[in-house]
């Protein structure tokens, strides 16, 4: 009770440094929530790009009937394998004409069906990753009613590079922004600590005990973490609502998923209160060390 | 009650501060520990608080030693040691009351038996009447008489006081000084430090330690 009392007190004696600071840490931690929410929007996008990833394998004319629904059990039966779909030549044909409409005349004109029947293969999530996608192309390759399987290598590749690209810059900018919270959090208890100087000493010449010292301020750096990510929650979602309606150009943008914004709002909680013990432990705790 | 054996410290900026200090002081026991600026007089009276440790030697009080206490131990030590400065110390925003209802409420005393306790440790050094008056509305003298009264709000055995009458006039310092023995004459061994030469030489009947340049040079009990 003392302690949210005296947490409490401390806001209440420097307010401005309060607010600053919780301003502060959420300005931090809101740059991380709207880079979060691009991660995610990307991801999203990423993973709508991936579910189309598809390998087709086309059958020679002569394929047996028997041989391909056998393959096709074969197939389905595999892991990685979602779903396969078979697509005769006709349905080939038909959806050239319907696709490629520049094209239209000379498919119109043909008395003899060019295009192969084929099987086309979707993956399941997690086993479309470019070295997974080309083994599956390798085995329906192997079949030998199969003249060639395609999967758009050089696409597969790109997309995931994009992907190992975003993630490599949300855990750099993430990490720096992170640390510029903690180093917000020491600074802003350091502070409260150097202002509460001459009651802490005279605590400690009386003979408190240390948790007695620290415990309101790291309580302190604790809700100045969570008010700053609660503040960082906040303007995110403004964000969210805003920039759709101001730019037309952003169709529309996927909130962040429950347990990402309850993980980074008891982060900034966890922070705040591992940054105050940092700063507790060197200010406080040197009077109780050896020395 | 208080032991020093070839007690050395030195900071690492500052260097020695005293070298090879050894002194006993006995329960109840009133001493004079003086010498000019920088003879090392608040390095004693730290080591004694333990705010800080000895580089060499060891420094016993009661049953704790400087080289076996536990971090945990030391704020039950310093309850048994109150503590006294020249510039007392005082929070200007709280009353003289409060002040001393501080240093009970961290020492963990029931909030239902502060109020009693304050005005009894004021009424003990005089000041009752000046309970509700903030630091700035008191005089040097009993501004110290209000840190005294924090310092034995712990009910200490030892009362370190670092030269407690230097902002004091005369008669304000006589007050305190006799505060001192009376605390004393109640069972609490005192240790001042003082470099009032004058003052010291006054008090014949009072033990006297001498330090210059970080050495025990004097012992008047020896």
């Amino acid at each position: 009770m003392r302690a949210v009392r005296e947490a409490l007190a401390s806001f209440r004696r420097t307010p401005l440094l309060c607010v600053l600071s919780i301003g502060a840490i959420g300005l931090s931690l809101v740059i991380l929530g709207l880079f979060g929410l691009v991660a995610h929007n990307i991801g999203g996008a990423i993973g709508d790009v991936e579910r189309r990833v598809e390998v087709v394998g086309y059958l020679l004319d002569d394929a047996g009937p028997e041989e391909v629904r056998a393959a096709w059990r074969e197939l389905e039966a595999l892991p990685e394998v979602e779903s396969v779909r078979y697509v005769s030549k006709d349905e080939a044909l038909e959806r050239a004409r319907r696709d490629l409409v520049e094209f239209s005349n000379v498919y119109g004109e043909l008395r003899v069906n060019p295009l192969p029947a084929s099987l086309h293969l979707r993956l399941r999530e997690g086993f479309r990753a470019p070295e997974t996608v080309s083994e599956t192309a390798g085995l329906l390759a192997a079949y030998p009613f199969i003249e060639e399987a395609r999967f758009g290598e050089e696409w597969v590749e790109r997309l995931f590079a994009l992907r190992s690209a975003a993630a490599a810059t949300a855990l750099a900018l993430g990490g720096g922004f992170a640390l510029v919270a903690v180093l917000l959090i020491v600074t802003t208890v350091r502070m409260a600590i150097l202002a509460r100087g001459e009651e802490i000493e005279i605590m400690q010449i009386v003979g408190a005990r240390e948790g007695y010292i620290q415990r309101p301020f790291l309580l302190e750096g604790a809700v100045t973490g969570l008010a700053g990510g609660l503040l960082a929650l906040g303007a995110t979602r403004l964000a969210y609502v805003v920039f759709p309606a101001r730019f037309p150009a952003i169709e529309s943008l996927a909130w962040l998923p429950h347990l990402w914004t309850a993980a980074g709002v008891a982060a900034a909680a966890a922070l705040g209160l591992l940054a105050a013990a940092f700063s507790v432990h060197r200010e406080v705790g040197r009077a109780y060390g050896p020395s | 009650m208080i032991s020093l054996r070839k007690v050395s410290k030195t900071y690492p900026r500052s260097g020695d501060a005293l070298r090879g200090v050894s002194f006993r002081l006995r329960k109840g026991e009133f001493a004079f520990l003086t010498g000019p600026s920088g003879a090392g007089k608040s390095t004693v009276l730290e080591l004694i608080h333990f705010q800080t440790r000895p580089t060499e030697g060891e420094v016993q009080v009661s049953r704790y030693s400087s080289g076996r206490i536990r971090r945990r131990d030391i704020p039950a030590l310093r309850r048994r040691v109150g503590f006294v400065f020249q510039d007392f110390k005082l929070l200007e925003r709280l009353t003289a009351a409060e002040n001393v209802a501080f240093a009970l409420e961290v020492i963990g005393t029931p909030r239902r038996e502060i109020a009693g306790r304050v005005q009894r440790l004021l009424s003990q050094v005089g000041l009752a009447a000046r309970a509700r008056s903030r630091p700035s509305e008191l005089s040097g003298g009993e501004r110290q008489r209000v840190a005294v009264a924090r310092a034995l709000a712990t009910e200490p055995r030892i009362l370190l006081a670092d030269e407690p009458t230097g902002n004091l006039d005369p008669d304000a310092a006589a007050g305190v000084f006799e505060l001192f023995r009376m605390l004393n004459r109640l069972g609490t061994a005192v240790l001042m430090a003082t470099h009032d030469a004058d003052f010291v030489r006054r008090q014949r009947d009072i033990r006297r330690l001498e330090l210059e340049g970080g050495r025990l040079v004097g012992d008047s009990a020896a």
